[in-house]
């Protein structure tokens, strides 16, 4: 059928070609923090796999903008928050019980790219000419756990938004629609903060490692 | 917005402001007739509720559209029906535990939900996979991608009216099913990825087995290329409807085949740098410059021949060796972050680990491709006319548990 012939479209090889990509990612950094100035505060990045970029609450919107307008990201790949609490549950699988020692023994440590507040907000963008992503993120003071709206930079934001501020309790300013988006609208808490019970593990005790059954011939470790 | 048409490799015959323009134009126009139709008749506003049990949302999605005569004024989904909360669970798994959870994520390809959790476990633990292990990783992700995208071929046509079609789906899929019950035991949930290889090596006699399904698959799209695609029906219902900008879609998130079908040449298979082997193989990537629900069907029927091309290669050129690499027993992931994606069937699939050197992740973000895709459709669904809702649902195609996870 000829109306129907395959639209081929060339690929360019043109991103190949150019300098290493950590170098190119060495320049992405360099470019945001001339863009952002003081609100540009640190950045991380891991030799041939990604680049980490954090910034002030305040430089948010812009450094949203500044990836999308001067570094090429136009895809929207997604948005989330990271609650870096330790677990006042315990970590392990089979822990059924409060494990206070799990509480005292182990500071708040923020990942690449570091960070002061419990909770952080991450957004990974994506450029398409470049086939790099990039990872910012932005430290919320626990007073104020507050920021502004991606929507006006990516409109799909809306959604990850809504999911972020069920999820953790995060507000977004300027935001026309923070409703729940999975949950009932009668429903309390934020399930994905760390010191939200996972009510199924507590009622119901799990069998846990104990039960491993040993392959035949294997010794048990 | 920046035109993504000057970025170079965004290609769009028509220009992304135009066919921007375009919808909206529609939007106006029909605005207009119907104002002067108001004059003797009056019509008021309705809603209309579609869902959560209706054929076109696979699943439980419910759609909340307002409607002004035939047209939509605007229109919800209202997701959450299916939350099942995988992102907490998973903070109380062990890593291998975790991949049957998101076994259940996009049901229809649950293979593929597994491969972007592992690399982004074995990016964290530096581990590589042997050459072997991850050729037939690559081989079941693609069975996956044929599993799940045959049922869409059958799906699309029978909401548009065609019952037949989805029978010969479900008939032919079958036949991939198969081929991956055989190797990983399971049809559904085949839990076989494992951080550092795959749990078990091929069955004998699978690869002839496979080739022949491969065939089947070809046959499949060729029936389909004539039974559907060249219908005219399924042509007059589909074209032109729905039409995504290429510089809209992307700031939604849209990916995988949706955005192709723009006149997006992106694929992760391609252009993504995870541990598959895709750049060992010959193949190409088919976009579609329309951007509406018949270029969305059209892109995907090509990827599925594609699929099987893919499929054939990679057992001519399955390498031998061990199927898993050295990893402890226990795993302890390193502390650390890492993202991997891949291209799933339904769009870019990615996990964002973040941990603490414990058996548990400490976070594991989700980016699941129908989460994205489907956000688009309260700005894509206003103004059209209330047959083409079900048209361009079908078409933006997504799977209930990949959106509410």
């Amino acid at each position: 059928m000829t109306q129907l012939s395959s639209t081929e479209i060339e690929t360019d090889a043109a991103a190949e070609s150019g300098p290493p990509p950590d170098e190119r990612r060495e320049a992405w950094a360099a470019q945001l923090a001339a863009e952002l100035g003081e609100g540009f505060v640190e950045h991380h990045v891991i030799p041939g796999s990604d680049l980490w970029v954090r910034v002030a609450r305040d430089s948010w919107t812009d450094a949203a903008t500044a990836a999308r307008d001067q570094l090429g990201c136009q895809f929207f790949d997604w948005l989330s928050s990271i609650d870096w609490l330790p677990s006042p549950y315990g970590r392990d699988m089979d822990a059924q019980e409060d494990n206070p020692q799990a509480k005292a023994a182990d500071p708040m440590e923020q990942g690449h790219a570091g960070g002061h507040t419990r909770f952080q907000m991450v957004v990974r963008l994506y450029s398409l000419t470049e086939q790099m992503g990039i990872t910012i993120k932005a430290d919320l003071p626990a007073d104020d756990l507050s920021i502004d709206s991606l929507i006006e930079v990516y409109a799909g934001a809306n959604w990850h938004e809504r999911e972020a501020w069920e999820m953790f309790g995060i507000h977004f300013n300027n935001h026309p629609d923070l409703r729940h988006i999975y949950l009932p609208g009668e429903f309390e808490g934020n399930p994905l903060r760390k010191d939200f019970p996972l009510l199924a593990r507590r009622v119901k005790p799990w069998p846990g490692i104990v039960d491993v059954e040993l392959f035949p011939g294997e010794e048990g470790s | 917005m920046t035109p993504v048409g000057e970025a170079g490799r965004v290609t769009d015959r028509k220009g992304g402001q135009q066919v921007d323009q375009r919808q909206q134009l529609a939007y106006v126009a029909t605005q207009a007739a119907d104002a002067r139709l108001n004059v003797e008749i009056e019509t008021e506003g309705m809603t209309l509720n579609i869902g959560p049990q209706h054929p076109a949302t696979h699943g439980t999605l419910r759609l909340v559209a307002r409607l002004d005569g035939e047209q939509v004024v605007e229109a919800e989904p209202i997701m959450g029906y299916m939350h099942r909360g995988y992102e907490k669970l998973a903070e109380v798994r062990t890593y291998p535990q975790v991949t049957t959870l998101i076994n259940r994520i996009d049901w229809l390809g649950s293979f593929a939900n597994e491969v972007p959790f592992i690399l982004a476990a074995e990016k964290l633990m530096e581990v590589e996979a042997p050459p072997r292990a991850q050729w037939i990783r690559t081989v079941l992700f693609e069975l996956s991608r044929i599993a799940n995208i045959t049922l869409f071929l059958g799906d699309m046509a029978v909401q548009l009216g065609a019952l037949t079609p989805v029978f010969m789906a479900f008939r032919d899929r079958e036949f991939v099913l198969n081929q991956i019950e055989a190797v990983t035991g399971g049809r559904f949930h085949p839990n076989f990825d494992r951080i550092g290889g795959v749990k078990d090596d091929l069955p004998k006699g699978w690869i002839e087995d496979t080739k022949q399904a491969m065939e089947k698959i070809r046959d499949f799209c060729d029936e389909f290329e004539d039974l559907v695609l060249g219908n005219e029906i399924f042509q007059s219902r589909s074209r032109g409807i729905g039409i995504v900008p290429p510089a809209v879609g992307l700031a939604y998130g849209l990916s995988g085949a949706n955005i192709r079908a723009s006149g997006v040449d992106w694929d992760l298979r391609r252009d993504g740098h995870e541990a598959l082997v895709y750049d060992q193989l010959d193949w190409k990537v088919w976009t579609h410059p329309d951007g509406d629900s018949f270029a969305r069907y059209w892109v995907r029927l090509q990827e599925t021949r594609e699929a099987t091309h893919l499929v054939d290669q990679l057992l001519d050129g399955l390498p031998s060796g061990p199927i898993m690499a050295k990893v402890p027993r226990i795993i302890k992931v390193p502390a650390g972050e890492a993202y991997a994606a891949t291209e799933n069937p339904l769009g870019e699939m990615g996990y964002y680990i973040i941990s603490k050197g414990d058996l548990v992740p400490f976070r594991v973000k989700i980016r699941s491709a129908s989460f994205s895709n489907i956000s688009i459709t309260p700005w894509l669904l206003k103004g059209v006319y209330v047959p083409d809702i079900i048209t361009i649902l079908a078409s933006l195609y997504f799977i209930l548990g990949d959106i509410d996870r």
